[in-house]
């Protein structure tokens, strides 16, 4: 394993069990994803099998295991967002990408997550691309939301 | 996260004449030095830009950006000040400015395309009037004259805001702005003169109930702990709000992160504890770092760590990130976390009051309430008690959205009839729509029509309509909303966040959410859901509801069937419409509809049959065209493109 992991589980305790999250969450934040080999190094560290790490890593809508798109689509799907179709949305971008929420297109240009609310229920529906709101959203604007995003790539 | 100021004052004479200074009043000239520090009083013009993470959403980002910009270019001196959120969402951005002399004044909408004509305006004393939202109110200065005063707009007429008194006023990234408003007195004063006692004495004597729903006494509780014998306790704060709807803690803690952690300190001496831990969502990064910010500030006062001002009270706060679990929020289940274990809840009793974290003590309180603790002991006890109605005490931060005129966060006194709350604050439905009804609580909450919208809103008015108050969501839905598909998506909701620990509320509620699939479906195919399969499955539901709610662990299944059994009691003729009419009047559940061409409107132009992904259209040019009720699935995508408004839903 390389040296950024190393100083990773450097900083906690060896054996303890409560700083799992927290050293999951590092890894993750320094890589992108939980590969297999990090899980079981923190495992072989904290001297737990490496089916319960998966088995709490799993649990939890924040660990992901492949690495994330390009382009990183949240999508907010909050009680007003329902309301105000977001629904309808949602199959758009699904139907677009070709992807479910939690997956990544093949190509890996897009990923797709659910959010339970993002807090702007006054702009609804919100999906957030890279850090970038996209407010108020109609179905019929998705397709020319990720043509956008595919032409800046491009340029 | 550096704000631009001119105002420098040390940090002991904070201390020395604020902080530890026990009289109500402060000397003349100190009281000076606040005004300055609050901006009560400027010497240069300032500029306020709300950047909550509602303000970053609707463009507050960009806008901060372009007053900086503004300024370097036309070399003026001002104070560039990011505040949080004042709760008015619809009106962000939100950009106040304030000129020497004169009182402060609020712009709405302001992003970063308007923000030049705002500022041109006001630094020639002209008022640009289409931005302008309100004057604040302040006696030693000159007000602007035909501007509103922000506290007559119907936004914030009706609310008490104590809690929120900083919002939009104050820094959130600055400790001595907090300091100057009164912050941080209450908790010197009660660690250098109260007992642990006194401290959970005055609590249980105001009458604070938890505001995470669950509304039991606060100080009970503290005392709880603090009565049993071991070596270490644990102050636990639940900022890991996730539900749907629900984002008042979060804005708390990004607008005035300093009175949660005033609170939080407050609590850890109450308990006679050294460890504080605050549980809050991975998701909040602009809360996080506003939080860790004013923690690390609050170090450097000497307001946590070791001995504090002298007291032998010794402190420790730290940060959890919350990995993504609705179930946390539940208290066993946050401290199961907390331990690096799946978050699932446990039977209580134990409760976490006297056997949580690690087996000890462990006291865990919700953001809003621990907000609440450095007012009551600024104005005592009998103040807070004298807020509310009998039953609840206290104000209560509402999130106001949905379809409604005026959305955002909002802090009414506990027993304000729910009405008053939407047609007052809210200012009612937009676009002349009539009123359907309002979804209080989130996933756990229950619905509120027009017949008893006249309900109260505290913890036991709305339990006796069957409503729980949860985190205080509330999501208006006019007549374009369709009741039996907002329960599925509650359901689809609660489905997917139980935990699995307990089988009523895992199997449960899956159960439900087909019942609902079924009823909001056509049903054409013979195995899957019958007429009589859909009809047997909402008789179910009142049973299958009585069963989740009594046999489930914790609140989570517990509360889980609060939305279906309320909506069964109040919309029972949606539920019919949808099972026997199949229809959905609301046009909301698009697999009930059926579409039909109007032979007098079509003039077979073809746009609409090439598109039907079922080729459920036929027909010849310039005939009309026919749709195959068989074979039609509903999805609208005819009536979409059709330009002579000639498909209509059957």
């Amino acid at each position: 394993m390389d040296e950024k992991n190393n100083e990773i589980l450097e900083k906690y305790p060896k054996g303890s069990r409560e700083s799992l999250i927290p050293m999951l969450q590092d890894i993750q934040e320094a890589y992108g994803y939980l590969s297999e080999q990090a899980v079981v190094e923190v495992g072989r560290y904290l001297d737990l099998p490496s089916g319960k790490i998966y088995g709490l890593a799993t649990f939890y809508n924040q660990f992901r295991f492949k690495p994330l798109g390009q382009y990183h689509i949240c999508f907010c799907h909050g009680t007003s967002c329902h309301v105000t179709g977001a629904e309808e949305v949602r199959k758009k971008l699904e139907k677009k990408l070709r992807i479910s929420p939690g997956e990544t297109t093949r190509d890996g240009k897009f990923s797709l997550e659910l959010t339970a609310c993002m807090g702007a229920c006054h702009l609804s529906p919100v999906i957030r691309i890279n850090g970038n709101y996209h407010t108020r959203v109609k179905p019929d604007e998705v397709g020319d939301i990720i043509d956008s995003c595919i032409e800046e790539r491009e340029d | 996260m550096e704000n631009r100021t001119h105002i420098p004052i040390k940090k002991e004479y904070l201390v020395d004449n604020v902080l530890m200074n026990e009289s109500v009043d402060l000397p003349a000239d100190v009281e000076k030095m606040m005004r300055l520090l609050r901006r009560a009083k400027v010497r240069h013009p300032a500029v306020f830009v709300g950047t909550a993470s509602s303000g970053v959403i609707s463009g507050a980002g960009d806008t901060l950006d372009e007053i900086r910009k503004y300024l370097d270019e036309r070399n003026i001196r001002a104070d560039v000040v990011e505040t949080g959120s004042a709760g008015y969402s619809s009106m962000e951005p939100v950009v106040e400015v304030q000129m020497p002399g004169k009182t402060r004044v609020a712009f709405r909408n302001v992003t970063a395309g308007k923000l030049s004509s705002v500022l041109d305006g006001i630094f020639n004393s002209i008022i640009p009037e289409e931005h302008v939202l309100g004057q604040h109110r302040d006696r030693a200065l000159e007000i602007w004259k035909d501007v509103p005063f922000i506290d007559e707009l119907p936004f914030f007429s009706l609310q008490k805001r104590n809690l929120l008194r900083n919002w939009g006023r104050i820094s959130p990234l600055s400790i001595e702005e907090y300091i100057a408003t009164g912050g941080y007195r209450s908790y010197v004063k009660t660690v250098r003169s109260y007992t642990h006692e006194e401290v959970c004495d005055i609590v249980e004597k105001s009458g604070l109930q938890g505001r995470g729903g669950g509304g039991f006494l606060t100080g009970k509780k503290w005392k709880v702990a603090h009565s049993v014998f071991a070596d270490q306790r644990y102050l636990l704060c639940n900022a890991d709000e996730s539900d749907p709807g629900g984002y008042a803690n979060r804005a708390m803690i990004e607008s005035d992160p300093h009175r949660l952690l005033e609170g939080v300190l407050i609590a850890a001496y109450a308990i006679g504890t050294s460890r504080a831990l605050i549980y809050i969502r991975n998701d909040y990064r602009i809360a996080i770092e506003r939080l860790e910010h004013a923690i690390s500030q609050a170090r450097e006062f000497g307001l946590i760590g070791h001995n504090v001002y002298g007291s032998g009270f010794n402190i420790e706060i730290t940060v959890r990130k919350g990995p993504g679990a609705f179930v946390c929020g539940e208290e066993t289940a946050m401290i199961s976390s907390l331990e690096g274990k799946r978050g699932m809840p446990r039977p209580k009793p134990p409760y976490p009051a006297v056997s949580g974290l690690f087996g000890k003590p462990t006291v865990v309180n919700n953001v809003e309430t621990l907000s609440n603790i450095p007012a009551i002991f600024e104005n005592g006890p009998d103040w807070f008690m004298s807020i509310g109605n009998e039953s609840a005490r206290g104000t209560k931060i509402l999130v106001l959205s949905g379809i409604i005129v005026n959305q955002g966060i909002i802090e009414v006194p506990l027993g304000t009839p729910v009405k008053d709350i939407i047609y007052g604050t809210g200012e009612g439905i937009p676009d002349n729509k009539t009123f359907k009804a309002v979804q209080i609580g989130g996933p756990s909450g229950g619905f509120l029509t027009s017949e008893n919208i006249d309900t109260p809103y505290d913890f036991s008015s709305l339990a006796s309509e069957g409503v729980y108050m949860g985190s205080g969501g509330m999501v208006v839905l006019d007549e374009s909303c369709c009741i039996i598909d907002t329960v599925k998506y509650f359901m689809d909701f609660i489905q997917k966040e139980s935990c699995g620990k307990c089988i009523p509320c895992r199997e449960g509620t899956s159960r439900m959410l087909e019942v609902y699939e079924n009823i909001t479906r056509r049903p054409v195919d013979a195995n899957g859901h019958t007429t009589l399969e859909r009809f047997k499955g909402v008789m179910q539901l009142e049973s299958l509801a009585g069963v989740i709610s009594d046999t489930s662990l914790c609140g989570l299944g517990q509360k889980a069937p609060n939305t279906v059994t309320s909506s069964l009691r109040h919309f029972r003729s949606d539920y019919e419409e949808h099972i026997f009419d199949r229809e959905c009047s609301a046009g909301v559940c698009k697999e009930l509809r059926l579409f039909q061409i109007d032979v007098n409107k079509c003039t077979g132009c073809t746009v609409c049959a090439p598109k039907c992904p079922e080729s459920a259209i036929i027909g010849t040019r310039h005939h009309p065209f026919f749709i195959v009720e068989e074979k039609c699935t509903g999805c609208g995508i005819c009536y979409d493109v059709c330009k002579f408004s000639a498909i209509y839903v059957k």
